[in-house]
């Protein structure tokens, strides 16, 4: 074993590079259950990649065919119906994840210097993640697969001037149909797994060069010991794997408990209207994304058409998500965690908490005066809560940060 | 059968259970169908055939997947459920011309696999009990559940001579079977979960026994660098 391991590490740095990002890989040793979600988003990716790999091999992109090929899956493939629930309850829960391990930053200041470029590359993982989710959501071919598809394409042909012509060039065709269906099952099975795939170990990579926060938002590299190990950490490898296949197990508990007994989820997973055919002759009388995009399609509907064109709410939904980007530089407070913020943010952080939720409800809810209303009201929250951020996080009083992490 | 339940309600608990179903006006009465139920799978499979399959395919469907799930063997089936003569590995489509269907009916009934997916199995159950007499229609009914509907109540036949306990009983029956065509795996699928869950129950406990006893060596700092 040593001799091969030698062998190895005289041509690969194995070694090296598993003492640099396992062994010898330095954690602050007060994670909490916040800190699961990072290593389970990870989990999720393998898993929507392997599950995919073995749906990909029955599927068929073709307009004709691919609504069928999906029932085929479900019944005639062997365990077809059980790779299919996990790659779809897969990518809702790809998302609660995903939400959660992004509440985790806002929660603990993660995103703060010298952590920016790590939320810069999440941040930009969670834009392909949208991406990548609504072109697998097409591919069933269902009513809400295309009439989804034709919702969000035909933002595209809201640009003012090329917006037709960028249509077309999208679509392949004048409309969704088989042109858009096999480009889109293109980039969902190759194009955007590979950026995801690239993202990810960036991300790591930019990560395992700063350290890990921790719920505290001490740097724990801060305080050292004689051999220039931090005080406050201790190697991943074991603590940290052996606690993560604890969650990775609770977690996949929970998982298993959705794709066994309600992998539709109410309509919430797989939409009830997405089990009849797409019909490019029959709009249905309700037209919603999946939940997880449902915040922004509320922000989109909020604003109403000004010179008779949706551009403008358009450019607002797509200000909604850039705007995550800028987060390090708007929050001006001298702390990270919320555990030594002002009263004053942990406020401020619950209604933005309640307007992000409450716009994603709005979105699968039909169009009335009233949740009109409410959705601008809450959409007019969610930017006030960037926007008014470098104000409100320099004042309030801060509590004092420890030197050293508790517990 | 009770633990589903239990679990099915702690999961729409989770999602504040708002129900995103297609927005049906109507009242919907509740099916409660059991899948578990063989019998009535069993009996809903054969009145579906005998009184609704003239019109409606269920083309995702297979013969011998039937006989298969419901306990049938191949000659039950043939003689059963199979009126068209097909191969027990065929799929179950109508004999019916699209275009005399147009003529007939204004359109062609709808295949039927995923009905109970799309519209849920209040909706079928309410929807073939709720036909009442409308002469302004061409079949002479009319139905509150899908206005003006261009099907005949065609369960009319079968409600005679029946109590109305026994009549819903046999609608149920056909629910449940449209239920089980919906989605074949749902059988497997509850009777699997409940050994996946037990497994990783197991497990967890395991790891966390794993998790516990490495970080004492962390609660108890006595955790040193390798040399």
């Amino acid at each position: 074993m040593k001799n091969k391991q030698s062998w190895i590490d005289q041509r690969f740095p194995l070694t090296k590079v598993f003492n640099e990002h396992l062994a010898e890989y330095y954690t602050p040793r007060n994670f909490n259950l916040w800190y699961f979600f990072g290593g389970l988003a990870m989990l999720m990716l393998g898993m929507q990649l392997l599950t995919g790999i073995f749906l990909t091999m029955h599927y068929k992109p073709d307009s004709a065919y691919a609504f069928a090929s999906v029932e085929y899956i479900m019944r005639d493939v062997e365990w077809g119906w059980l790779i299919r629930y996990l790659h779809s309850v897969g990518a809702s829960a790809f998302f609660v994840v995903i939400y959660l391990h992004m509440f985790r930053a806002l929660l603990y200041g993660s995103y703060k210097g010298p952590r920016e470029l790590i939320w810069i590359l999440g941040m930009l993982l969670y834009v392909a993640l949208m991406a990548e989710a609504f072109f697998g959501y097409v591919l069933p071919w269902g009513q809400m697969s295309f009439w989804g598809a034709q919702v969000i394409i035909s933002l595209f042909g809201s640009v003012p001037v090329i917006g037709p012509d960028l249509l077309v060039w999208l679509l392949g065709d004048y409309a969704v149909g088989d042109a858009a269906l096999n480009r889109f099952f293109s980039l969902h099975v190759i194009a955007l797994p590979l950026i995801l795939v690239v993202l990810v170990f960036l991300h790591i990579v930019a990560l395992h060069t700063v350290g890990s926060n921790n719920p505290d938002g001490i740097e724990i590299k801060k305080n050292k010991d004689n051999d220039g190990i931090p005080k406050d950490g201790i190697p991943f490898h074991p603590y940290y794997t052996v606690k993560d296949i604890m969650g990775v197990v609770a977690f996949l508990w929970l998982l298993c408990a959705v794709v066994f007994y309600a992998p539709a989820l109410n309509g919430y997973f797989l939409e009830h209207a997405n089990f009849i055919e797409a019909n490019p002759l029959k709009t249905p009388e309700h037209i919603a994304p999946l939940w997880y995009l449902t915040p922004f399609y509320s922000v989109l509907r909020a604003i109403p058409p000004m010179f008779g064109s949706q551009f403008p709410g358009v450019l607002a939904m797509g200000a909604a998500i850039l705007i995550l980007f800028a987060l390090p530089w708007l929050d001006r407070s001298p702390v990270k965690s919320i555990r030594y913020r002002s009263p004053i943010y942990k406020w401020v952080l619950g209604v933005f908490v309640i307007s992000f939720i409450m716009l994603g409800w709005l979105g699968v809810q039909p169009v009335t005066p009233l949740n009109a209303l409410l959705a601008r009201v809450f959409t007019a929250l969610y930017f006030a809560f960037f926007i008014l951020m470098p104000w409100y996080t320099s004042i309030g009083k801060t509590k004092e940060v420890p030197e050293r992490v508790a517990g | 059968m009770k633990t589903n339940t239990i679990l099915n309600l702690a999961l729409s608990l989770i999602v504040i259970s708002f129900n995103v179903h297609a927005a049906s006006k109507a009242h919907l009465d509740h099916a409660d169908t059991d899948i578990s139920n063989t019998a009535s799978l069993q009996n809903g499979a054969k009145l579906f055939m005998n009184y609704c399959s003239g019109c409606h395919a269920i083309s995702f469907m297979r013969y011998n997947r039937i006989g298969k799930d419901l306990g049938l063997s191949d000659e039950l089936v043939a003689e059963n459920l199979m009126f068209a003569g097909n191969k027990p590995g065929e799929t179950i489509t109508t004999a019916m011309p699209e275009d005399a269907a147009a003529k007939w009916f204004g359109v062609m009934p709808p295949d039927l696999s995923l009905v109970a997916r799309s519209k849920g199995t209040d909706w079928i159950y309410t929807y073939l009990r709720s036909f009442y007499e409308d002469e302004s229609r061409i079949f002479g009914v009319n139905n509150p559940v899908l206005v003006n509907a261009s099907m005949p109540d065609v369960l009319w036949s079968l409600k005679q001579g029946q109590s109305e306990v026994e009549f819903d009983q046999n609608v149920r029956d056909i629910t449940n079977f449209l239920d089980y065509v919906g989605e074949p795996s749902k059988l497997i699928r509850l009777k699997l979960g409940k050994w996946v869950l037990l497994f990783l129950g197991i497990l967890f406990i395991l790891a966390y026994l794993l998790k516990k006893e490495y970080w004492k060596d962390v609660k108890y700092g006595i955790w040193r660098p390798r040399d």
